[in-house]
């Protein structure tokens, strides 16, 4: 794997180091019974040490308030750890935010970093200045972007008129654009359909693929994890409950997805490639329960299996719940 | 309009290339460029403007009329004509200088979004200075120009004499934005530490509307006012731009005033500056 982005960072140089990180807040809560309001000190970010390598992807799992966000704001430099060191592309955050702003792409998935009321297209032309790229340089960005990302359709509508879907390509486009060494995703595929879900996924692996770019991201989404990620550290209440391969991590835990399909006519039993397994089979043979890998087998090629047996009258895929897989780390005496 | 951008040069040369301030416009043209066609978009927004600046620019005028009538054709140095100058270029220019404030800064506070512009590679303020410079090209021509046609067809303009006033005339109003944006800038960045801005941004709009001379000009204000409004930048955002503009003050005179708002540029600039840098310390940004 080649480390073709930004050729002046050399590729010894991690991609991310935290030694000892923490962050306080300090929250003004009422006392129950009393008017006055008390100063807590809440710990979001506890002693996280992590180091990724360039060109390593790593998932960066937690239930709602394990630390996550907090941590992605100390990496990119918009919040100041209160203890600990931060680097990251061999820079600390906060002093240099905006030279790492251009070695780095960040999607919030809940924010906006497109011009709302103008073409799609003009954001990039705007983005591309701002990083300081050619004309040139940024069309041929984009057209690789366009594809992958299957932009055509839309580029020239204002980002206001586009579907979540559409939008969320539109904003991966935007974080790529400057080909970054390090690429920050918080929750990139929040609210978006399977189909989208998958879209984006594939190029994400594609742009890695040929670029070796550094992917770190968080998720409440295990299908996001185990489609994008090698590697996948566990938060929870703002330490580290598991690091390790996702090999490992799934071996041991098994969390398979779950698809259940519903058939036109019934039937009592599929043939299931070996990476899946019946687990029910409901309605008289109408809807089967399957469980299947995620790593071993795609959405797709499942379907097709089941395909050329029986006709598919609609479908539903469960992803194993973070919470569920943090749960029973803990379940397990904290490690696994 | 197509803007030369640099290309980033391998290796050291990079950096070399990093810190040369140059580099920096062409992402803000385009910038400005943008904000500039987005406002171009709000074709409903901009004639109700137009039309909202009209109608209270002949209210105006008939009050100012009325009054130095009353006090005999001449009233602090203002004839009729120059009285009706003053009207329609205070409406003219109400839309591009955002003399009721504007919001979007502190709503990114609140909502969080200043996430976002932080994470871009280019200064905060830099950013939302050529925004509002592409917004205020736009609110210039589109609602600013329109009120003073219809003025100068209806009551007539005094123009002024030294051709040099227009030249000044335009920098002022450069600086005459650029006072307003910083102002309304601190006024947002207030949200790093308020719950709330809005309560600020009336009692904020209010004071300037007064003292900034849009609702009359300042030297009709008593002594002890004047003195007031004379220490604070409003003047510097309307009743200078307008005086230097409509030749009242003559090219001379103008060039002290326009000292003073470049003097108000540096202060509220430094001002805007020492609140982002402390507020961005203390920022939790808010939400997920």
């Amino acid at each position: 794997m080649t480390l073709e982005s930004t050729p002046h960072i050399p590729s010894e140089v991690p991609a991310v180091e935290l030694d000892g990180l923490r962050r306080d807040y300090t929250v003004r809560a009422a006392a129950p019974g009393s008017r006055r309001r008390r100063r807590q000190v809440v710990r979001a970010v506890d002693e996280i040490t992590l180091r990724i390598e360039r060109g390593e992807a790593v998932g960066f799992v937690g239930a709602n308030g394990a630390g996550k966000s907090t941590t992605i704001k100390m990496l990119t430099g918009i919040l100041q750890p209160s203890a600990g060191s931060v680097r990251v592309l061999g820079r600390e955050p906060v002093p240099e935010r905006r030279r790492l702003a251009r070695e780095i792409g960040v999607v919030f998935g809940q924010r906006s970093q497109l011009w709302w009321d103008l073409p799609l297209r003009d954001s990039y032309r705007i983005l591309g200045a701002m990083h300081r790229l050619t004309d040139r340089a940024v069309g041929e960005r984009l057209d690789r972007l366009v594809e992958g990302l299957d932009l055509s359709g839309f580029l020239d509508r204002p980002v206001r008129q586009l579907s979540l879907g559409q939008r969320m390509r539109g904003e991966v486009a935007a974080a790529l654009l400057h080909s970054p060494a390090l690429v920050v995703l918080d929750e990139p595929t929040i609210g978006l359909d399977m189909v989208s879900k998958e879209g984006l996924r594939r190029f994400l692996r594609e742009d890695r693929a040929e670029r070796g770019t550094t992917l770190f991201l968080t998720t409440h989404d295990m299908g996001d994890v185990e489609r994008l990620c090698e590697r996948i550290v566990v938060v929870n209440t703002g330490t580290i409950a598991y690091d390790g391969p996702l090999e490992s991590f799934r071996a041991r835990l098994g969390a398979p997805r779950e698809l259940v399909v519903d058939l036109a006519a019934p039937r009592e039993h599929l043939e299931l490639p070996s990476a899946a397994r019946t687990l029910a089979v409901e309605a008289d043979g109408i809807r089967h329960r399957i469980a299947f890998s995620g790593q071993e087998l795609t959405v797709p090629a499942l379907l097709t299996a089941i395909g050329t047996q029986a006709e598919v009258s609609d479908l539903s895929l469960t992803e194993p719940a973070i919470e569920d897989l943090v749960r029973q780390i803990y379940a397990r005496g904290g490690g696994i | 309009m197509e803007l030369q951008v640099r290309a980033p040069p391998a290796g050291p040369l990079w950096c070399v290339a990093q810190r040369t301030k140059l580099a920096r416009v062409p992402a803000h043209g385009r910038i400005a460029a943008a904000a500039f066609r987005q406002y171009s978009t709000y074709r409903m927004a901009t004639a109700a403007g137009v039309f909202t600046n009209t109608v209270f620019g002949f209210i105006r005028a008939s009050i100012m009329f009325a009054a130095i009538g009353t006090a005999g054709g001449e009233l602090g140095g203002y004839t009729m004509l120059q009285a009706a100058t003053y009207v329609w270029l205070g409406q003219a220019l109400l839309a591009p200088i955002e003399a009721f404030g504007t919001r979007e800064v502190s709503q990114r506070v609140h909502q969080g979004d200043i996430a976002v512009d932080l994470l871009r590679p280019t200064g905060f303020l830099g950013l939302h200075y050529a925004q509002k410079l592409g917004r205020s090209g736009f609110l210039m021509l589109g609602r600013g120009v329109p009120p003073l046609v219809v003025g100068a067809l209806v009551t007539g303009l005094a123009l002024p004499e030294d051709p040099l006033s227009y030249l000044l005339g335009a920098l002022s109003l450069l600086l005459a934005i650029t006072v307003a944006f910083l102002a309304d800038m601190m006024v947002n960045l207030a949200a790093f530490w308020l719950v709330e801005t809005r309560g600020l941004t009336v009692v904020y709009t209010a004071t300037m509307n007064l003292l900034s001379g849009f609702l009359i000009p300042i030297v009709w204000f008593p002594d002890w006012l004047l003195a007031i409004a004379r220490a604070t930048p409003f003047p510097s955002m309307i009743q200078t731009p307008i005086d230097t503009l409509s030749g009242r003050v003559p090219p001379e005179e103008a060039a002290g005033l326009l000292a003073v708002q470049a003097g108000w540029v540096a202060l509220l600039g430094l001002a805007a500056w020492a609140m982002l840098r402390a507020g961005t310390r203390s920022l939790e940004v808010q939400g997920g």
